[in-house]
């Protein structure tokens, strides 16, 4: 459903481009283009590896592992995952919703989306080098607590 | 045979689903069925996401942006730093040069953080594919919450960072060339 929304917006808004400058709206489909033809090969690789991954695990193990009753210090395992790891939002959406589907928790989920976005490990030297050491380690830091947080809200809304 | 290099992870998996289609059937074919489902539903919401993506790219005008962001810019500053954030595209540390700019520009601290903060969790195509993927009320949900978050962070990094820190902050900002 929401698809068909987001088909209609995306024409929308190339006619409505189209219409203004024609240049710009090839320009904006170029850019389009090339993240996505470089997202595709990790997007299917993953994706297919998920769907392997996940269905010969069995969702009793997965909800041991980092179900709702995993608790605390299923959500630090979940946590440590997203901050030390560098994956695309795209392919993390479909990574949890297939968690999600197979016995994970919420919280759990939710705390890895986030810290996933917001705290990078990896990137912590270069994230030094463009703001300073204090800088970099107050946001990560900040944004690895407020991950938590965040989770909890979630766990409270999200049925 | 470039194809089969790039595509060199999917491949292999779809090599052990078939070996796992034959030696446990029943297991395998589950693994195509989940597999099926998951790739019509995921790849379907991509291609408008990324079109909303360049097309905000091509008409988003930064440049013009960032002189309303300086230290007395107030709510409409934040307002416009969230929304920059938010209208990027790409991995975070692809926000850490354009922040360098935004500084050396005459951005506020607080605005610059919130630049960041925004960038990171609060992007509008992936809040879209968040939304396909997992529900409105998943992605609403996170994304106030994280939005509330960023200004959160970014006023108690403001109070810890002291003048010697902004100082450093600046001197880096001047120092990196380019752009």
């Amino acid at each position: 459903m929401f698809s068909y929304i987001l088909y209609g917006a995306a024409g929308l808004g190339l006619l409505i481009s189209y219409l203004k400058d024609k240049k710009k709206t090839k320009m904006a489909l170029m850019k389009a283009w090339k993240p996505f033809n470089n997202l595709l090969p990790d997007f299917a690789g993953i994706l297919a590896l998920v769907g392997l991954a996940l269905t010969v695990i069995s969702p009793e193990i997965i909800s041991r592992i980092v179900g709702a009753e995993s608790g605390f210090l299923g959500m630090i395992s979940a946590s440590l995952v997203g901050a030390i790891t560098l994956i695309p939002g795209f392919i993390s959406f479909p990574m949890a919703y297939s968690l999600l589907e197979r016995g994970a928790g919420v919280m759990q989920v939710s705390v890895f989306v986030s810290t996933l976005m917001m705290v990078g490990f990896v990137t912590l030297p270069l994230e030094k080098k463009h703001f300073g050491a204090k800088a970099a380690y107050l946001r990560n830091g900040l944004s690895y607590a407020f991950s938590f947080v965040v989770a909890l809200i979630m766990g409270v809304v999200i049925r | 045979m470039k194809l089969v290099k790039r595509y060199w992870m999917f491949l292999a998996v779809l090599l052990m689903d078939a070996v796992l289609v034959l030696a446990r059937p029943q297991l395998g074919q589950e693994v195509v069925r989940f597999t099926v489902a998951n790739f019509r539903e995921m790849l379907l919401l991509l291609p408008p996401v990324f079109i909303l993506l360049g097309l905000m790219e091509v008409w988003v005008p930064r440049e013009t942006m960032t002189k309303y962001m300086g230290a007395d810019s107030g709510a409409k500053g934040a307002a416009l730093a969230v929304f920059m954030g938010a209208a990027a595209a790409g991995p975070l540390y692809g926000a850490f040069p354009i922040a360098v700019a935004l500084t050396r520009k005459g951005a506020s601290l607080h605005n610059v953080l919130l630049f960041i903060g925004s960038w990171s969790t609060l992007k509008i195509p992936m809040f879209l594919f968040e939304t396909g993927a997992l529900g409105a009320r998943w992605s609403l949900t996170r994304w106030s919450a994280s939005l509330v978050g960023i200004f959160v962070i970014a006023t108690i990094m403001e109070k810890l960072l002291h003048r010697t820190d902004r100082e450093q902050i600046k001197a880096l900002a001047e120092g990196m060339s380019g752009d």
